[in-house]
């Protein structure tokens, strides 16, 4: 029973906790169980409280026995990528710098999901402060994609990803700035979806670059992710960029999808995207695999047009100029003063030697590089060559997203990143190739509109993802499409797309 | 321990001309922070007012305080400002361990208020000050440097920041360079602050205690030859906290840089300090060495856009401002110019309104308020208006002197009771026994006994010296410690002693 527990999804593990089948601190101990016997070779979390894990599942069976009021997810587990600011349990958004901090509040998303009754397995691995796109930028060493352990299971939200994937958590919260949901998820075989700049409150996240960051669900199926988002989306007062709009029903967009029914949809290939003249860079195995998918929407009743939206190319300048401008801001403030690590405070140095020798020794190299990187281009005399520019280029991206959903277009579909997971080791020191794996994701990320990804197939052996992308605060369609994707996909397959590695085990 | 050169002032302004303009902070008086929830209560026990999101915490994120928004388009509005209909706050990124964020929360190329105007007075003048930029922002928190002899950083043993302050809301307002004032430059910036503290009070924005730090000022200085079509280069003298230190630092900073440019020497831009107890400045950061912040849109916070009918309707409701105000009771109280520069001088403006208001004649409380009540402030070394007496306690002890129950020597003995706590004029007239003793057989006796005491006065009163008189009286009062009314006292004395 124990390892079949760790392979449902979500709605399978509500039905069996709800019908009796099994209990919560079943479920979790299965969890932790897994986590125990395999994630010395992944690697995927950062940080498991099994006891408190068990005691909140066990509060969870007492009250269900008693029969009260449960949550909506009461007694499903759940990891955090550890970005997510969770009160008394150690955060340290895969850095040196805050080793050790213990928070004192939780994140709006962590305390969502509380509310909802979910079971804390643990903190997820991640990229340094979530700059990368492979998790080897972690200061806690790498983690392992469960298809293959000497290949990177993407990143930032690495650990997560694994987790899903490896069968030691049935979901995850990741974030997303760049990619940092949907690239994992497409490298390891999973739904990530990251859902429209503001739907998610960033409160309690720690910030990459503000004007993009997003937290969303990474799961086994499109019907998870959706019902992961419906629970920690909504407006949130302490957030000032959250949208004070109600959520759209997700996990309902997510069902009629399964119908299996595109008729009447509207589907933009994006030629910037891996299409013709622009798939340099795109595994041949990444772009049949899209093709196929391509297809089965078609086959599905949508009408497919190509779209070309030229202000794409310039998407990864812009980004590399946003985000490092943004983040060597953000990150200011792990200057050794309030909390974390503190190096050199031995009565010998002035303050900025202390603060200095903090940063020093407590960023890693990317993230030094992009402190730099950011510090240069917000420089009096750089600014407007540089952030103004890339401001200017965002809005030609947000346009091109307009004229296309203007012209008709009810969502666009790429591959989500180039290349299947690459393996370990082999681009850490190229960061250019590196920050290639993120191409397809930046412009959804740049313009703060709706994308997910959703596995399409597999090239040599290795998991695929299709990207769909909705205007503003339609979230609701990706589901739709991602779903009815997902429902034609098992249907030829004959099987979950993860059934594929639980088979090779 | 200043070894500046300076110029003599009247010989600084027949050569020179100044210009200065000055960056004022005001602290709002709001109830919350400018991004959080937490209190802002004045003296609270170091960091007992913070929370994630003013501590910086990893992951907190701030929300504006839209009552720190109204507050600054009001100053905005009562200084003839036209308020942004789409504005950002900027991000001002530096290192120093009171500003937790690693940077401050400020506003930079987008202000909220921008192209005002100040009228103030001087000697019967008005002058105009123009204002730049009026614009929000926040706070830092507090160092304290322990162990070495100054509190300041050079020699302290370890330091200590107290973030209570940190994320108070904090609005900067710029002036324009005023220029052409010459020898009245000193005193038109002190107006100019003393004039804004009124308007602030006015709009009930801030409590503007200086010695708080409620107001703040940065005095910029230059000079160039009368005559000159070029200003010269300026100092930034920060951190000026009294309208008398705002005086003297613009007069110093001229008659020093007078001295240097008299000398044929470059003036430096640099920040510079100000000595309250020498009233000199002394030389800070260079601006050369200047950090460069790298302002940019913050982020984490949505634009703000005021609603054109609200700003209307805010505009509307201002309240009746300082100069108008003044104009009003000057009229209603027929003073001259003067009268009314030694009131508004003297911060006894609003205090005499109140009394007045309290019920009692505008003399009257002008009296009280400039006369005594003035002078047991300047002893107790307090200002006018934290003396424990209220404007509503003046008002009753005029009254009590115009009804005749106490004279004018009592009325200070009441005071005194009312200063010591021991409740309204009434009841100190009541505890103290200090009403005037009226034709009673108590003061009849004590008049015989004055008469029976001193037999030889009498005859010389009765042989028609009756200057001599006066003797007796002053026994009858000395007996009666005050009480009774010396007219009364007279009359009785020469009833028995010539009309018997
Ligand atoms: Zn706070």
């Amino acid at each position: 029973m124990s390892a079949e527990l760790t392979r449902l999804d979500v709605t399978a593990l509500q039905a069996a906790l709800a019908g009796g089948e099994t209990s919560a601190v079943e479920v979790t101990r299965a969890h932790l169980d897994a986590i125990e016997a395999t994630d010395g070779a992944l690697n995927s979390y950062l940080h498991v409280d099994g006891e408190t894990a068990l005691a909140t599942a066990a509060e969870v069976d007492r009250r269900r026995a008693a029969g009260e009021e449960l949550g909506r997810l009461a007694g499903v587990p759940v990891a955090l990528k550890d970005v997510v600011v969770t009160d008394g349990v150690p955060t340290t958004s895969g850095s040196r710098i805050l080793e050790g901090w213990r928070p004192p509040y939780d994140a709006t998303v962590a305390a969502r999901l509380k509310a909802a009754g979910t079971v804390l397995l643990g903190k997820t691995n991640m990229d340094e402060f979530a700059m990368g796109s492979s998790t080897e930028n972690s200061a806690y060493g790498p983690t392992r994609n469960p298809w293959d352990h000497d290949r990177i299971p993407g990143g930032s939200s690495g650990g997560s990803s694994a987790a899903v994937a490896g069968f030691l958590a049935p979901w995850a919260i990741g974030t997303d700035t760049g990619g940092s949901i949907r690239q994992p998820a497409a490298v390891t075989g999973l739904v990530g979806h990251k859902p429209t700049y503001g739907s998610v409150s960033r409160y309690g996240l720690i910030a990459f670059s503000s004007s993009l960051d997003q937290a969303g669900p990474m799961a086994r199926t499109v019907a998870d992710a959706a019902l992961m988002h419906e629970v920690i989306g909504g407006h949130d007062p302490r957030d000032s960029t959250s949208i004070d709009a109600p959520a759209a029903p997700y996990v309902a967009a997510a069902q009629q999808g399964a119908q299996g029914d595109l008729t009447g949809t509207v589907v933009g290939v994006v030629r910037e995207l891996g299409g013709e003249g622009h798939a340099g860079g795109y595994e041949p195995g990444v772009l049949e695999a899209f093709r196929t998918g391509v297809d089965q929407l078609r086959a599905l009743g949508a009408e497919v047009r190509e779209v070309s939206c030229p202000s794409f190319d310039l998407a990864l300048a812009a980004y590399y100029l946003i985000a490092p401008s943004e983040a060597s801001s953000n990150l200011s403030r792990f200057d050794g003063v309030r909390y974390g690590l503190r190096v050199g405070d031995d009565g010998s140095r002035d303050l900025d030697e202390v603060m200095a020798l903090t940063r020093e020794q407590g960023f890693g190299p990317e993230v030094k590089r992009r402190i730099i990187l950011g510090t240069y281009a917000l420089s009096a005399g750089y600014y407007e060559a540089y952030y103004g520019q890339a401001q200017k280029v965002r809005t030609l991206i947000g346009r091109d997203f307009l004229t296309a959903f203007g012209d008709g277009v009810d969502v666009l579909v790429s591959p989500t990143s180039p290349s299947v997971a690459f393996p370990i080791g082999q681009r850490v020191d190229d960061p250019l190739a590196m920050y290639a794996a993120d191409l397809c994701t930046l412009p959804a990320s740049l313009a703060g509109l709706p994308a997910i990804s959703v596995p399409c197939g597999l090239s040599e052996g290795l998991p695929v993802g299709l990207q769909v992308m909705a205007p503003a605060l339609a979230d609701d369609r990706c589901y739709r499409v991602g779903a009815a994707l997902e429902a034609a996909q098992d249907a030829a397959r004959g099987g979950t797309f993860l059934g594929q590695l639980a088979a090779r085990a | 321990m200043s070894t500046d050169r300076l110029l003599e002032f009247d010989d600084v302004v027949s050569r020179y001309e100044p210009v200065f303009g000055l960056e004022t902070h005001v602290e709002l008086g709001t109830a919350s922070k400018m991004f959080c929830g937490c209190a802002t209560t004045f003296g609270a026990e170091p960091n007992t007012q913070t929370c994630p999101v003013c501590l910086a915490l990893p992951g907190a994120l701030p929300v504006a305080n839209a009552a720190a928004i109204e507050a600054t388009i009001r100053i905005g509005l009562a200084l003839g400002c036209r308020i942004a209909t789409w504005c950002r706050f900027a991000r001002k990124n530096y290192f120093y361990p009171d500003i937790p964020k690693g940077f401050q929360t400020s506003q930079y190329d987008e202000p909220l208020c921008t192209a005002g105007h100040l009228d103030v007075e001087v000697d019967g003048e008005t002058y105009r000050v123009e204002i730049e930029r009026v614009h929000l922002e926040e706070d830092t928190g507090k160092n304290l440097h322990v162990g070495g002899a100054t509190g300041r950083i050079h020699g302290a043993d370890h330091s200590l920041v107290d973030f209570n302050r940190a994320g108070i809301p904090l609005v900067e307002i710029v002036t324009r360079p005023v220029a052409g004032v010459g020898a009245k430059a000193p005193e038109v910036a002190r107006a100019y602050v003393a004039e804004l503290r009124e308007i602030l009070l006015a709009l009930g924005v801030s409590e503007v205690r200086m010695e708080r730090g409620n107001l703040r000022c940065d005095v910029n200085t230059s000079l160039a030859p009368t005559g000159s079509l070029e200003w010269g280069t300026r100092t930034e003298t920060k951190n000026v906290n009294s309208l008398r230190s705002v005086e003297r630092s613009v007069r110093y900073e001229m008659r020093r840089q007078a001295a240097l440019l008299d000398d044929g020497e470059r003036i430096l831009q640099e920040t510079r300090h100000f000595h309250e107890d020498t009233g000199s400045t002394s030389a800070g950061r260079s601006k050369e060495e200047a950090t460069d912040y790298r302002y940019f849109p913050e982020p984490d916070l949505v634009p703000m856009a005021p609603d054109t009918d609200w700003v209307e309707q805010l505009r509307a409701d201002l309240p009746e401002l300082p100069a108008a105000r003044r104009a009003r009771l000057r009229e209603e109280w027929g003073l001259s110019d003067t009268e009314m520069a030694w009131l508004v001088n003297a911060g006894a403006l609003g205090l005499v309104s109140d009394t007045v208001a309290a019920g009692a004649d505008p003399a009257d409380a002008r009296k009280w308020w400039l006369g005594e009540l003035s002078r047991r402030a300047k002893d107790a070394g307090v200002e006018l208006g934290d003396l424990a007496v209220t404007p509503a306690q003046v008002a009753e002890l005029t009254q009590l002197v115009a009804e005749g129950t106490v004279n004018d020597q009592l009325a200070r003995q009441v005071l005194d009771g009312v200063l010591a706590g021991e409740g309204s004029p009434r009841q100190v007239v009541d505890s103290r026994g200090l009403a005037v003793m009226g034709d009673s057989d108590e003061l009849g006796a004590a008049v015989d006994a004055a008469i029976a005491g001193a037999p030889d006065v009498v005859e010389k009163v009765r042989g028609g010296k009756t200057a001599a008189l006066g003797a007796l009286v002053g026994a009858v009062m000395k007996e009666t410690r005050g009480k009774a009314d010396a007219a009364t006292v007279r009359r009785m004395l020469e009833e028995r002693v010539l009309g018997g």
